[in-house]
């Protein structure tokens, strides 16, 4: 029973949940949200349960929506969607309660938005018929515009239509490819359809046709990631969005780009996707990505670019995890990518705290505020700790697996790659001393108020989540192996 | 039911919207005439002219309804779903305009009920277009639709803008006329008739003459104007900004979808055989595309922005002309339908937000409209939405299946360039959203005077939801615009007999 609606059930709720908040008077839509946001999370719970890891697509719901076009409503998860999924759910509760004392004007409108943001998210993540996914795709470009445009810093209304640009660019591409593919498979077999299974199971080779249509996927998918030469959106949309906003962006919607390669780009056109063209470029640009991202993270004067940049270098990572396609890079990268969620998202929330504070995001605004704030501090270290991978964290296990799983692909490139775990503590530990521990040279810093309980209870869960990956790390990887071991036999066996 | 149109009962049956909506129209010259000098009078007449727009949405729908077939065959008037769901179309853009008519043109003190009269009129020629087989009706509709709205368009006496919109309207409306009768000239002189049916056979069996294709040539150019694709749109902008906003919309919506059903009627059912016109509309569509979205990307005036942006649509329709087939045809309907229903909303609104003596409203104008009319911002959203093609709204749904019928015809190159100007629509139709929901109102008394009227209010709310609704759930509107867009077909040459020969001289 649960297995049939809980889908439909996490794609409706939040939709009902922002129309409720937009009802209530305005002072108590974030306890509604906050509520709404809790049960969307217990209802993803059983999921976790539910899963068998060894049977392919589960929870399937699939009803005819635009027959003329042979559109359907279909979703389904697997171990590649299951994680993402949860971690949109987890993050939403958290983000709630980390706007509580940070978003002071038209607070119904920004919750509704979260919420009918959560609807868009995991519909990208469940669609299983591609004009779903490139509605959900799109969906969730609308509440995002809005929270970096209207609760946004100074430069928001720059940020907000550069974000939405890029990615409309991007998806205005995806979808012509879309349409080509519909009629190439609906020519060949007379069934018009856009289900991804079926559209899956007819491809046959492309030609160069193929070589069009990866172009129109990969550039919206490494608009969003953001991979090298298409990043310049991100620091702009991370710097100037609200704390949860950020969150949200680093922790699930770059996600996005990279699901969308492990879900279309690689099983659709494996030919053109391990073309020797093809992996020189993904390998250079993952590479770059992680090595320049890192070195400009290490000149950021602002805390929050600073961090928006080492998430360019983590995602680095994951891409190259994804194409060398081995069992454990592709682990890995599903693992980074989980972690970075985790690890980013608990850095954004912290930036974000202590912004509430001293109403700055400079580095040079602080130093020696641990003495100051020691449970801030003690909790920045152990997060900074687990976003340069330190053995005992998350961070760890998933470059560990990226890196060891790559090597056997791509040893020169994931030699080089290992560079950026060093940049990564560069970066990150000589922003902790420069924050945390120089002199107390400033006199407004002496009076910061260290972490409330509501904070507290906001970065209590993501602290579990980053020792328990750190040490007991199996129940995700079991989770993940057959969806990995499933993708790469599909990819190389075409 | 079948109609034989050589019967003159039959004939008249077959023009029973048209006769129903003539004879409401000199019902309502009539009240004019007595009576012309007060609010109350204008309320009057709007009222009746809603009620002539409804029972002729009747006599459409009860033609329609008993499935009328014509008997015989290349008739003057069509008797096919594209012209039920075409006059469906021009008469619910008149409702919408009329309805927004109401609080604008008492507001502006436009105290004269013959503004309905000519609506009407408008209404009735853009029904003959969009019915006839024969190139003598479309161009008779054609004018009538067009000398009432050159009208219509200079009808604010008072502003010397509005003036100028007429005039220069007319003057280039005529030449576009000039063009389009020259064209019918040439081509009644290659094939001998001006029926649509007659001439498919002709250029069917081959005969594409130099004086054929140049009638052709000569009849885009008069159709290009009308659309106002580019490079023929230089009047669009002056017009539309000149006119009354109401009639602006008007235009936008019910003139330019007007124009566009008989281009498609001419085109597929006279020409389907002579390829040339394909590779003219594939251009035109490219450069009017590019052309309108980039020109609309540097306006400062809203109204001069919507403008620019309805040259931007006329390109996508033609993209949906360029594609041709049946699924082009049903594609354009669901794209004129989310088009007439987006920029009547928006027009709406801009009427309302233009205030007395400054019809000028800049986009930045537009600034912190959210806090103080939040349903009216969330309106004019959901209209630049739908506009820009965005999910869930019925621009979307009518874009993607332009999309489809692009693509299905191995269109992909138009497809993907229609995409792409679409990315630069991004780029003007943002900044109302941004202005309305995140910029500060420049002061208090900003939207004080924003009015759109109770019905006015009913009019985009009603264009709103409809968009809401066909972007979530298309499937009626779909199979309607499926079969009306099957019904218009090229003559089969084998199916039909050759035309009868002409009596013998005694």
């Amino acid at each position: 029973m649960y297995a049939r609606w809980v889908l439909t059930a996490l794609l409706a709720w939040p939709l009902v949940a922002a129309a409720i908040v937009l009802v209530v008077p305005a002072p108590r839509a974030k306890y509604v949200a906050l509520v709404a946001s809790l049960v969307e999370f217990g209802l993803s719970i059983p999921l976790w349960w539910q899963f068998v890891p060894a049977g392919g697509m589960q929870f399937l719901a699939d009803y005819a929506w635009i027959a003329p076009w042979g559109i359907r409503y279909a979703v389904g998860v697997d171990g590649i969607s299951l994680f993402l999924v949860l971690l949109t759910t987890f993050l939403m509760p958290l983000s709630v309660l980390g706007s509580w004392s940070y978003i002071t004007k038209r607070e119904p409108g920004f919750y509704a938005l979260l919420l009918v943001l959560t609807t868009g998210m995991i519909g990208v993540f469940v669609a299983l018929d591609l004009f779903l996914f490139y509605v959900m795709w799109e969906v969730m470009l609308i509440p995002m515009y809005f929270i970096i445009g209207v609760w946004g810093g100074e430069n928001r209304l720059y940020a907000a239509i550069k974000f939405f640009i890029y990615t409309f660019f991007g998806s205005l591409l995806m979808l012509v490819a879309i349409l080509v593919l519909y009629f190439y498979v609906g020519r060949a077999t007379g069934i018009y359809s856009f289900s991804y299974v079926h559209l899956l199971a007819n491809l046959g080779n492309l030609g160069t046709l193929g070589w069009w249509l990866f172009g129109a996927f990969f550039l919206a998918f490494a608009i969003k990631v953001p991979m090298f030469p298409f990043h310049t959106w991100l620091p702009d949309a991370h710097v100037e969005a609200p704390t949860a906003g950020s969150v949200i962006l680093a922790g699930i919607l770059l996600k996005m780009g990279t699901y969308g390669f492990l879900r279309f780009a690689l099983p659709f056109f494996p030919t053109v996707a391990l073309s020797q063209t093809v992996q020189v470029v993904v390998v250079t640009l993952s590479l770059v990505g992680i090595l320049y991202g890192g070195l400009v993270a290490m000149v950021q004067p602002d805390f929050k670019k600073l961090i928006a940049y080492s998430s360019v270098a983590h995602l680095g990572f994951v891409m190259l995890g994804i194409w060398a396609l081995t069992v454990q890079s592709v682990q890995g990268a599903l693992l980074v990518m989980i972690n970075h969620g985790i690890s980013t998202g608990a850095l954004f929330f912290l930036v974000g705290m202590i912004y509430e504070r001293r109403h700055s995001r400079l580095i040079d605004a602080y130093g020696g505020i641990a003495r100051v704030v020691p449970l801030f501090a003690a909790i920045l270290t152990v997060v900074s700790l687990s976003s340069i991978g330190l053995p005992g964290t998350n961070g760890f296990v998933g470059e560990f697996l990226v890196l060891v799983g790559a090597f056997r692909t791509y040893p020169v490139a994931t030699a080089v790659a290992t560079t950026g775990v060093i940049i990564a503590a560069a970066y990150l530990l000589w922003a902790l001393q420069r924050v945390l521990f120089n002199p107390l040279d400033k006199h407004e810093n002496e009076k910061l108020t260290d972490l409330t309980p509501r904070e507290l209870a906001v970065l209590i869960p993501l602290l579990v989540c980053i020792v328990w990956i750190g040490v007991y790390p199996k129940p995700f990887l079991t989770r993940m192996e057959p969806a990995a071991r499933q993708l790469i036999e599909q990819v190389r066996g075409k | 039911m079948s109609l034989d149109l050589s019967v003159p009962r039959d004939l008249l049956l077959a023009l029973l919207p048209e006769l129903v909506l003539t004879g409401w129209a000199l019902v309502l010259l009539l009240f004019v005439a007595w009576r012309h000098h007060t609010v109350r009078d204008l309320r009057i007449a709007g009222w009746l002219t809603l009620a002539a727009l409804l029972s002729t949405a009747v006599a459409v729908w009860w033609l329609w309804w008993n499935l009328t077939q014509p008997a015989g065959l290349a008739g003057m008037i069509a008797l096919d779903d594209f012209r039920w769901v075409t006059d469906w179309l021009f008469i619910g853009g008149a409702a919408l305009t009329t309805l927004i008519s109401f609080a604008y043109l008492e507001r502006e003190q436009l105290l004269a009920p013959e503004y309905y009269v000519l609506l009407i009129f408008a209404t009735l020629g853009m029904m003959l277009m969009a019915a006839g087989e024969d190139l003598m009706v479309i161009f008779l509709g054609l004018e009538l639709m067009s000398v009432a709205v050159y009208v219509l368009a200079g009808f604010d006496r008072k502003s010397p803008r509005s003036a100028e919109a007429a005039l220069k309207y007319f003057l280039l409306g005529a030449f576009a006329s000039g063009f389009l009768l020259y064209g019918i000239a040439l081509i009644y002189g290659a094939t001998g008739t001006t029926n649509l049916t007659l001439i498919g056979i002709q250029v069917g069996l081959g005969g594409t003459g130099v004086m054929l294709l140049a009638g052709l040539a000569l009849l885009l150019v008069g159709f290009a104007f009308k659309v106002a694709a580019v490079p023929f749109h230089m009047w669009a902008p002056d017009v539309y900004d000149g006119a009354p906003t109401p009639v602006t919309a008007f235009m936008a919506t019910g003139v330019k979808a007007a124009a566009f059903a008989a281009l498609f009627r001419v085109l597929t059912e006279g020409f389907a055989h002579a390829g040339a016109w394909r590779e003219i509309v594939w251009w035109l569509a490219v450069v009017t595309m590019v052309g309108g979205n980039f020109l609309a990307l540097a306006q400062r005036s809203l109204k001069r922005m919507l403008a620019y942006s309805s040259v931007a649509h006329a390109g996508y329709l033609l993209v949906a002309v360029a594609s041709g087939k049946a699924a082009g045809a049903a594609a354009f309907i669901v794209y004129l339908v989310a088009y007439t229903l987006m920029s009547v909303g928006a027009f709406a609104v801009l009427a309302a937000k233009g205030r007395r003596g400054e019809s000028d409203v800049l986009i930045d104008d537009l600034a912190g409209l959210a806090t103080r009319r939040p349903w009216l911002a969330f309106a004019l959203a959901v209209c630049m939405l739908s506009l820009l093609g965005f999910p869930g709204t019925a621009g979307f749904i009518g874009k993607w299946y332009i999309l489809i019928a692009a693509t299905g015809a191995g269109q992909n190159v138009l497809a993907a360039i229609l995409v792409l100007a679409s990315v630069v629509s991004a780029g003007y139709y943002l900044p109302v959203i941004m202005a309305m929901y995140m910029k500060p109102e420049s002061s208090d008394t900003a939207h004080s005077e924003v009015q759109l009227g109770r019905l006015g209010e009913v009019a985009v709310a009603a264009a709103v939801a409809a968009l809401l609704v066909f972007g979530v759930w298309p499937n009626r509107l779909l199979d309607l615009a499926k079969t009306a867009g099957e019904s218009v077909r090229p003559p089969a040459a084998a199916a039909v007999p050759a035309p009868t020969a002409e009596p013998a001289p005694r």
